[in-house]
């Protein structure tokens, strides 16, 4: 099954409405509730990070009888050291953004927490993409 | 432990969502990074923070928490308010500020288990 969502960069009073129907599709599914609650923090935080560092983006999403694949991709700044976004701590997040509590540089972290495989790809000036897999089993 | 026991024993301000009251609690964080609550909040918890915004309805809903309780007095903005009545998860608001919050919340919360 495959679904496909757009996300809009900037564009906080929207930031997890793609990740929420996701979540609903995978209850529909009966997914088992721990894979749904660790699939909902790895897609909520790549959203939100096309919302605040890029200009526009789509997750698309293939659900599988033995795993969920997701990928999150994006057209924006892109990421230039992805081991150095990948720390705990490290963000480009500008002041207006760190005041709405978003900003703390756990969001990739995150990602690695609560999902089986993640990938990240990323071209400076072009944009982004982050692959997540849940297996189901 | 429902959510309308730690309105009725800390005074707080029912601001919206006052149809998921009877939500049940199991505990609690207390943060004002919106990542660190989605990494570390876990489904029936109450959150305590001073975020006011539409993004704090995200994660509630999108974590399952019982109930948000704003502290220092604040209120949610309109569409944060909008969003906890159509879900039923309530935003609550406290005069106290969070240290003091937490501790109480922590004692009532234990107390009942
Ligand atoms: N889609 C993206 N496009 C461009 N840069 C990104 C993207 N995702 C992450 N980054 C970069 O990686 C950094 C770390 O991301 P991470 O999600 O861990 O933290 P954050 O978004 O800054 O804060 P938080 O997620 O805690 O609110 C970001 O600050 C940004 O520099
Ligand atoms: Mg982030």
């Amino acid at each position: 099954m495959e679904f496909k969502f757009t996300i809009e960069g900037g564009n906080f009073s929207k930031a997890g409405s793609a990740s929420s129907e996701v979540k609903k599709i995978l209850k529909q599914l009966n997914v088992n509730p721990k894979i749904i609650k660790r699939t909902v923090v790895s897609l909520y935080e790549a959203e939100v990070n096309v919302v605040a560092h890029a200009f526009e983006g789509n997750m698309n999403v293939d659900i599988d009888t033995d795993k969920i694949v997701v990928k999150i991709e994006d057209k924006g700044p892109g990421i230039p050291d992805i081991d150095q976004a990948m720390q705990e701590g490290y963000s480009t997040a500008t002041p207006q953004v760190r005041e709405m509590g978003f900003g703390a540089g756990m969001g990739l972290p995150n990602i690695k927490r609560n999902s089986d495989q993640m990938n990240i790809t990323s071209k400076v000036d072009v944009g982004t993409e982050v692959e997540i897999i849940n297996y189901l089993g | 432990m429902i959510v309308r026991d730690i309105v009725e024993k800390l005074g707080l301000k029912v601001c919206s969502g006052e149809n998921g009251l009877n939500r049940e609690i199991e505990g609690g964080y207390t943060s004002d990074l919106l990542s660190d609550v989605m990494g570390n909040a876990d489904e029936n918890h109450v959150w305590v923070t001073l975020q006011t915004h539409k993004n704090i309805m995200a994660i509630a809903s999108l974590k399952e928490l019982a109930a948000i309780v704003l502290v220092k007095g604040y209120e949610p903005e309109a569409d944060a308010a909008e969003q906890s009545n159509e879900e039923g998860i309530p935003i609550l608001s406290s005069e106290e500020e969070a240290f003091e919050l937490t501790g109480k919340l922590y004692e009532i919360i234990n107390q009942a288990k």
